[in-house]
């Protein structure tokens, strides 16, 4: 019984095979997205854990002081108490263009430090070459080709116990690269510490004991993660409509055969099990097809993705996609719990199915009404829900929790407002036909509501994204220009060649503008202080956010700091309130600039007061204001006269390509997510519509039988459509809109540290308005199609059937 | 572990020191570090403190002690400098290396601990009056050596205890020039063998009060072994007589070198010539998987010395980075008395 059972199963698919293929397709393309996403996310998880180890950083506790670098005195007294630390100089290395983290540490208390302890490193070096001079810098072998052509640098030990785009080195060695002497920025405390050591308050009342896990960079990331798994979630919900909507399909066909064979004798429980296990190979299949695809469009997108995460957050994240578990079984669960959830509808009517008497006709409309309320009233709460998240708790998470409770409450009422337009629209319908379209049209509804909803999300998602990347762009384009006022940049090869390159330059261009910077710390995390001498061009241009009036004044007679968006968000000070830089350097704030695209706080002063604080301030880079015609001539001059390489001078329209190439490519991954996910929501149209269609033949046929030809009623099924596509793209819009602003008012601000205008772009909106049409018709084609080819003797038998 | 590497180069100057020999006779070697010269006369208590121009030397304390509950323990202290350049400087830059060992032996358990540390800013560093040598919380300080208060802690144990010189300071070989060759490698090497100590040791089980003797080794050096020499047994002996034996076997491929100092009950040293004193292993432990000797006859024929030496507890193993055997050993036999025993090279 059970083979003959098989192989009716079996018969059904062999006569579908495009149901088959939708099913699993749309199962393989849910899993897809969410297996890359994830595959993704534990690439750079496992990056980051790491580094963390190779750092010397997982869960170590560390000190910090409240008030700059920590003095190497005081590192000693607490030795000299006992306490068993390790002094860590953290600082950015810029040579030529390029930035590197320098990670300087004592090597004979980080002899833990993979670099120093595999057992591969005993024959890479002598303890003695690293601890005197010129040292050696430990680097990955990324790393170490990108330093390698870089002058006056010590030799490298190339190993894989280093993150990319760090630079490892004894602190001896790091304190004059960095021209930091002295200056510690954390201590690592060791696991084991000696019984009866007096307490921290007592010798060290300045420092912070915590664990660095919970640093800065390990927020933002998370952020990151938490963004891409959100939208890794969206595809997968709008995968599992497509799913919903052919097994649903395969069911409804499949009555008659289901009770074909219960009245031949197959038990319920049986055929129940058979049901199971048929969707359960389906969903192993169709995972592992996902996987595959999913490792793929993980494999292409990653690179962007550590672009982004090293640009914007400046931590190391790795190029090449490993297979990792913990993937590969959220992806395979994922599939066999999205087709069980989305089966569960279908397998509940197949265990409830009577035996004997035939179905009755189903009216679609039944029990809708009630339904919807319901939807309405849960998809309202869930709205609330999210609001009351966001004015109770700060931060991230509740940004996430608003953004969830307005995208699935808009869902929910989704067909509640449908079905309310559709009854609004029947009261202006005149005649019998219009009447029942509009009917018609409500019937339907349920039957397509979840398609709908699929849609709704993705076109909402791409509004809101949309709006948020090309807000963002639009914003940053502006400010490149505000900020890359001059026309030309040089960087010298040393201090003597700069001020040779000054001297020459002064008489004949309009300005010479010095950039040097110094690396101090605030709060425990570096913050570069600018010297800048007072110009019109900062005056005129500089993008400030907040300032007091008299802003550029101030900070021309050093009585007065600007600070970046991202210093002022993070430690919460605005002009009036007063910036520690220094135990003896204070200021207060005068203004606050935006400075997008940089994950670290920075300050400016006047050049003076930077130069009156800071000893060996490098003096290598320049702006230079000349007429643009003259740009092209000066720089072959410099380049020839003092012996530049051609990568010590930018022209402000090549640096400009240059930050909007990063800046795309730090957008590429959204941007794919966001096209496949309306691609998986027009998928889902077709299935639906597709499900719909054997369903509606005895709806269609007494139209028909009044009157209506076949010709009408496939071009009435075609706008009925596209009717549906339209209004939920309305809907859609509002939706999008609240996204894009949450996003860039609250997500972004936690995220990134800056907040961002938002600009409106109705050309993109009319464009995913006839996209979306366009998905729709195209899924209405097919059925429609059918319905004008249909025999009319198939019509008529809907009448021979008829009870 | 490189590091290990490190302190295993300077401690054994292994290569390049015994090709600079050559340069002997300048005052320096081939890197620029000082060499000892005979017939340099020490001045104390200048030389209580660090010669950073030599590549090698140490402060080392070894004591056998006696608690209020009648166990026997001893206890060991010691501050390593190593130089990677002839010279000093302030913060990181200092090329000077500090190591600090410390152990604490019981009839049947052994505690070790090891510190490391950068000359040049203050984590550890020995000045020689008022006498302080320090190395993190571990110190041995006191207005000069005869009267001392010495510290250390690891994470299981620590001790505190107070040291008194009843003695003068003994010079050995030729007056503080001790050959360690016969190519003729040679250190400064100098002790104070009589320090009356009492004080408290911290054990897992609580503290114990112990009194006992103590005995201070100070030696520096640029080349202090042959390149075939691969380890010594190192001997500091005091008999209940009031004499003393200090004696070491450097085992080299080529033949062992032998030398020591006889201290007679009065305070006068007498250096014993290569051959003069001798030992043999008896039996060996297997300690750290490898086979260490802990029984020895020791004898020096011309002192009519000949005893069993035998350690308090075989498995005092320094587990450090550069690791050895260091314990307390008691004597039997012609003479009898208590002492410490060091094995490198095993």
């Amino acid at each position: 019984m059970t083979r003959m059972a098989l192989l009716a199963f079996w018969s059904h698919w062999r006569r579908h095979p495009v149901q088959f293929f939708t099913l699993i397709a749309g199962l393989a393309l849910a899993t897809a997205l969410w297996s890359a996403v994830q595959a993704i996310n534990a690439e750079a998880r496992a990056s980051y854990a790491q580094a963390a180890v190779q750092l010397g950083v997982d869960g170590t506790e560390i000190l910090t002081a409240l008030d700059g670098p920590i003095a190497v005195s005081q590192y000693v007294a607490l030795r000299r108490a006992g306490w068993q630390v390790s002094p860590v100089l953290d600082g950015t290395l810029r040579r030529e263009g390029q930035s590197f983290r320098v990670l300087g540490v004592d090597l004979l208390s980080s002899a833990d430090l993979p670099a120093f302890a595999a057992p591969e490193a005993a024959q890479n070096f002598q303890a003695a070459d690293v601890l005197t001079p010129p040292g050696r810098l430990f680097a990955s072998p990324e790393t170490a080709a990108s330093l390698a052509h870089l002058p006056d640098l010590p030799p490298i030990i190339e190993t894989a116990n280093v993150p990319p785009d760090v630079v490892l080195t004894d602190i001896g060695i790091a304190e004059q690269l960095l021209n930091r002497s002295g200056q510690i920025d954390r201590l690592r405390v060791m696991p084991v510490q000696s019984a009866g050591i007096p307490p921290l308050a007592d010798i060290a009342p300045n420092l912070r004991r915590s664990t660095q896990t919970s640093g800065e960079t390990d927020r933002l990331t998370d952020s990151f993660h938490l963004n891409l798994t959100a939208f890794g979630l969206l595809a997968f919900a709008v995968g599992l409509f497509i799913v919903h909507g052919t097994v649903g399909l395969s069911f409804e066909q499949r009555r008659a055969m289901f009770r074909t064979l219960r009245a031949l004798g197959l038990p319920l429980r049986r055929l129940t099990v058979l049901a199971v296990a048929e969707l359960m190979i389906f969903a192993v299949i169709a995972g592992l097809l996902g996987l595959a695809a999913g490792y793929t469009i993980a494999g292409a997108l990653l690179p962007d993705v550590s672009t982004t995460l090293r640009g914007l957050y400046g931590v190391p994240a790795a190029n090449t996609l490993h297979l990792r578990p913990e993937w590969v079984a959220s992806g395979l669960g994922m599939a066999i719990l999205g087709t069980g959830l989305a089966s569960v509808q279908a397998l509940w009517r197949l265990w409830r199915m009577p035996l004997l008497a035939a179905p009755g006709l189903q009216s679609w409309a039944a029990g809708a009404r009630r339904t919807n309320r319901i939807m309405a009233v849960i998809g309202i709460a869930l709205f609330l829900a999210g609001v009351v998240a966001m004015v109770l708790f700060d931060g991230l998470v509740a940004g996430f929790a608003l953004l969830a409770g307005m995208m699935l409450g808009a869902a929910l009422i989704l067909a509640p407002i449908l079905s309310l337009i559709l009854r609004l629209g029947a009261r202006t319908a005149n005649g019998p036909i219009s009447e029942w379209i509009w009917a018609d049209l409500r019937a339907q509804l349920p039957g397509v509501s979840l398609a709908l909803m699929a849609l709704l999300l993705a076109l909402a998602a791409n509004i809101g994204v949309g709006t948020m990347v090309s807000s963002f762009r639009l914003t940053f384009t502006g400010w490149l220009d505000q900020r890359l006022a001059s026309e030309l940049y040089v960087t010298a090869r040393d201090d003597a060649q700069g001020a040779a390159i000054e001297d020459w330059l002064t008489p004949q261009v309009d300005a010479v503008l010095p950039i040097r910077s110094f690396e101090f710390s605030h709060a425990g995390t570096p913050l570069f202080v600018y010297g800048i001498r007072d110009h019109a061009t900062y005056r005129d241009n500089w993008p400030l956010l907040a300032y007091t009036p008299d802003v550029w004044d101030m900070v021309a007679s050093g009585t007065g700091v600007l600070i970046n968006e991202q210093l002022a968000r993070r430690s919460q000070i605005w002009p009036g309130d007063t910036l520690t830089i220094s135990p003896k350097w204070s200021l207060p704030v005068a203004g606050v600039y935006s400075d997008y695209g940089n994950p670290t706080g920075q300050a400016i002063v006047s050049l003076d007061a930077l130069l009156s604080h800071a000893r060996d301030v490098p003096n290598r880079r320049f702006g230079i204001r000349v007429a643009p015609d003259r740009v092209r001539a000066l720089s072959q001059e410099l380049q020839t006269r003092f012996d530049l390489p051609s990568t010590a001078l930018i022209n402000q329209a090549g640096l400009k390509a240059r930050s909007m190439e990063v800046f795309d490519k730090t957008f590429v991954v959204t941007g794919a997510l966001n096209l496949l996910t309306l691609g998986v929501a027009g998928f889902a149209i077709l299935t639906s519509l597709l499900t719909l269609w054997s369903l509606r033949l005895p709806q269609l046929a007494p139209v028909w039988a009044l009157g209506m030809t076949r010709s009408q009623l496939a071009r009435l099924e075609v706008v009925r459509s596209l009717a549906l596509a339209a209004l939920t793209a309305l809907i859609a819009l509002p939706l999008g809109l609240g996204l894009a602003w949450v996003l860039l008012a609250v997500i972004n601000v936690e995220a990134f540290g800056w907040r961002l205008p938002m600009y409106l772009f109705p050309l993109d909106w009319l464009r995913l308005f006839l996209l979306a049409l366009l998905a729709a018709g195209l899924a209405a084609v097919i059925p429609a199609r059918r319905l004008y080819r249909l025999p009319p003797s198939d019509l008529l038998k809907v009448f021979a059937d008829a009870r | 572990m490189p590091v290990k590497a490190l302190l295993i180069a300077v401690l054994m100057a292994l290569g390049t020191l015994t090709q600079a020999q050559g340069f002997a006779g300048l005052g320096t070697d081939a890197d620029g570090f000082a060499t000892p010269q005979r017939g340099t006369d020490l001045q104390f208590p200048r030389d209580h403190g660090p010669h950073p121009d030599f590549r090698i030397e140490w402060w080392y304390l070894t004591a056998t002690l006696t608690g209020e509950d009648g166990v026997d323990y001893g206890i060991q202290w010691t501050l390593f400098r190593s130089a990677l350049a002839p010279t000093e400087a302030e913060g990181w830059q200092s090329p000077q290396v500090w190591m600090g060992h410390a152990g604490l032996t019981t009839p049947t358990q052994h505690y070790f601990a090891e510190r490391l540390a950068r000359g040049g800013i203050g984590q550890a560093g020995v000045t020689a009056h008022p006498f302080d040598a320090w190395i993190d919380d571990w110190q041995m300080a006191g207005d000069d050596l005869s009267d001392l208060r010495l510290v250390a802690r690891g994470d299981v144990f620590s001790y505190d205890l107070r040291m008194q010189a009843d003695g003068a300071l003994i010079r050995h070989g030729d007056n503080g020039y001790s050959v360690k060759s016969e190519a003729g490698q040679a250190s400064y090497y100098y002790s104070q063998p009589a320090y009356q100590i009492d004080g408290v040791l911290h054990l897992p089980d609580g503290p114990v009060r112990v009194t006992g003797d103590g005995w201070l080794d100070r030696e520096w050096s640029s080349q202090p072994l042959a390149e075939d020499q691969t380890g010594w047994d190192w001997f500091s002996l005091s008999f209940d007589d009031g004499e003393r034996l200090m004696g070491f076997i450097l085992r080299g491929a080529q033949g062992d070198f032998t030398s020591g100092t006889w201290i007679a009950a009065d305070g006068t040293a007498t250096a014993l010539p290569h051959g003069a004193f001798q030992a043999d292993p008896l039996g060996t432990t297997e300690v750290a998987g490898r086979q260490v000797p802990t029984r020895w006859r020791v004898y020096v024929p011309e002192r009519g010395l000949d005893a069993q030496v035998m350690a308090l507890n075989p498995n005092s193993w320094m587990g450090t980075a550069f690791a050895y055997w260091e314990g307390p050993v008691s004597v039997t036999g012609s003479h009898t008395g208590r002492g410490y025993l060091e094995m490198t090279g095993y």
